[in-house]
């Protein structure tokens, strides 16, 4: 048999289940794999323990003959957004550091009542707070693959969700959670080759994962394939009491629902998202995406969502305005790093603590949220950010007139080196620009690998669906998958 | 319209967050290079449009005013920085 680590979330299941191999064989070995992959720096925790009692439990169910719960014997890697009970969590800041939560997220809790086990806590942009993985307090996240130039220039993950990326990729989990504000799943995984889906807004729990921007966080699954994103998001999906956006809904069986025929179904060509200086290489994709998408019997249609270029100006108004609020609670008195100067008042102690423990990413985006909330800025800046999101949600209600779906590039580039471009938070920002739209309408998008560019590396699609059409996006985004062939991976040097 | 050093420390200050002159003079620069950009949400027209505050429809629901978990104070205070006799501690605050 190929080595267990090779296996995806399906495949462990129904090995598992099927008595190929222990829950246990498999946690250990993704523990090793773990333990091996330091250089990466995808981990800020591990908890190979974790992944060993639920992979025991696994097994001595099915020793005494009882139902395999849906997740039975599938270890998987746990963004460090999630509070975890007894686990440290940090959000990938000082601040945090050394937080260790009483309670359980909702997100994990269901992954956890499902059979899954926790290899570990993922390392993240700071705060979810970037497309680089390069605002950690606790280190880069560096991506298994490498360009083929010979070079060994360690490339970005992708952000926020960068440390899941990067463990997926290099097989060192077979899936992971992450979480979308604007693109915080997806970027990322069209950075590494592997699928991400945010699901629409209210699908997941919000509770007890760190807020960034409440409107707009989203849950979601990254895994390296369709089917894999669709079992875990059925086991992180719900409704929750605890969370007021929470949808009260019944959760799809989305993965027995999965298909790649599209007959019948009308794919949206947003011709807003051919911009400027976007590589050859990915216009010859999104290219070959339609033909897949008429391969696979849809019907193509090219669309109009006319207020995309004000998307990211709009979101990088509201996701700061949201954390600043947010990011108050961070006071050095309930939890967390306190920095106490000699002989400083509780003002002074709340400014040197915030001072010493949020990074320069996150300093940056609260004092702009500050900025744009305060007295006589509000309504030229924040209240103007909601009424154009307003409008960018009735670009995309106008376009489901004449189409079930969307087609675009996931990303505006490969993933880039790692410092490229962390010198100008202008340039990172704009990495979010096909993601961030469907984030500010709260809809369901995914990302899904399409091919590779001229260096060797990944490139994703993105398919957009209509709010609670997870399935249709699944689908379109399988369809996708079993015309790419996408097999690559990296080569492991780590 | 323009940040300069001093409405970076004033906006600093009113989010708590102590920053040198030095960190006020770099910032400067930087938060106006990302709100320059920000403002061609200007020349949007808005005129009859509401602001949207819920993206995806949904009423919020009312629930029974009732302790659902009680006895917790251990738990709230296991991660205080600083905590006696069952509080939060601060800096005195009063003289």
């Amino acid at each position: 048999m190929s080595n267990i680590t090779d296996l995806g979330v399906a495949q462990l299941r129904d090995g598992v289940r099927d008595g190929a191999f222990s829950a246990t064989e498999v946690a250990t070995a993704f523990n090793d794999a773990v333990a091996k992959a330091k250089p990466l720096n995808a981990f800020i925790v591990e908890t190979p323990e974790h992944a060993l009692a639920a992979a025991k439990a696994a097994d001595d169910a099915r020793a005494a003959g009882e139902t395999p719960k849906p997740l039975a014997g599938v270890p998987i890697g746990m963004k460090d957004l999630f509070a975890t009970k007894g686990v440290q969590t940090t959000a990938a800041s000082h601040i945090l550091e050394g937080f260790t939560p009483p309670y359980e997220s909702t997100v994990s809790q269901r992954l956890w009542d499902a059979g899954a086990g926790m290899l570990g806590k993922l390392n993240l942009d700071q705060f979810a707070m970037g497309s680089s993985n390069e605002t950690s307090y606790f280190g880069n996240v560096i991506s298994p693959w490498r360009r083929n130039d010979g070079g060994n220039a360690p490339l970005a993950p992708g952000g926020s969700s960068g440390g899941s990326s990067s463990a997926v990729a290099a097989r060192i989990a077979p899936g992971a959670t992450g979480t979308d504000t604007g693109g915080s799943i997806r970027q990322p995984a069209a950075f590494v080759g592997i699928s991400g889906i945010k699901p629409t807004y209210g699908r997941c729990s919000r509770w007890g994962v760190v807020a960034f921007a409440s409107s707009l966080d989203q849950a979601g699954p990254m895994a390296r394939d369709v089917r894999d994103c669709a079992i875990m998001l059925e086991h992180m999906a719900g409704f929750d009491p605890k969370d007021s956006t929470s949808l009260d809904l019944a959760v799809p069986k989305w993965e027995a629902g999965l298909s790649g025929d599209l007959k019948g179904k009308r794919i949206g060509i947003p011709k807003e998202y051919r911009v400027e200086g976007m590589p050859e290489e990915i216009e010859a994709l999104w290219q070959q995406g339609i033909a897949w998408m008429k391969d696979a019997g849809a019907e193509i249609v090219e669309v109009s969502l006319p207020h995309t270029k004000y998307a990211l100006p709009a979101y990088y108004i509201i996701a700061p305005a949201e954390a600043s609020s947010n990011l108050a609670r961070y006071d050095g008195v309930r939890y967390g790093q306190r920095a106490l100067p000699e002989g400083a008042n509780l003002q002074d102690m709340y400014a040197a603590t915030r001072a010493a423990g949020f990074g320069d990413e996150v300093k940056r985006r609260i004092l702009i949220g500050t900025y744009v909330l305060s007295a006589g800025f509000y309504d030229a800046y924040y209240t103007q950010a909601q009424k154009v999101r307003t409008l960018i949600a009735q670009d995309f209600e106008n376009a489901w007139t004449v189409c079930d779906l969307l087609l675009t590039p996931t990303a505006p580039s490969a993933a880039f080196a790692l410092g490229e471009k962390s010198a100008d938070p202008l340039a990172m920002y704009l990495n979010d620009v096909f993601t961030v739209p469907s984030s500010l309408a709260g809809l369901p998008a995914m990302s899904v690998p399409g091919g590779l560019d001229k260096s060797g590396l990944p490139l994703g699609l993105q398919i957009i669906g209509k709010p609670l059409d997870e399935q249709g996006v699944l689908n379109a985004s399988l369809a996708i998958e079993e015309r790419a062939g996408f097999t690559a991976r990296p080569e492991a040097w780590w | 319209m323009s940040v300069d050093t001093a409405t970076v420390k004033k906006v600093a200050s009113l989010a708590r967050i102590a920053i040198s002159d030095a960190d006020a003079e770099r910032l400067a620069p930087e938060l106006n290079n990302i709100l320059g950009w920000i403002e061609q949400l200007g020349e949007v027209d808005t005129a009859n449009v509401e602001p949207t505050t819920a993206v995806i429809p949904n009423s919020l629901r009312l629930r029974e005013d009732v302790v659902t978990e009680s006895d917790q104070r251990a738990a709230v205070l296991a991660n205080a920085p600083q905590g006696e006799h069952g509080f939060f501690t601060v800096p005195k605050v009063v003289e």
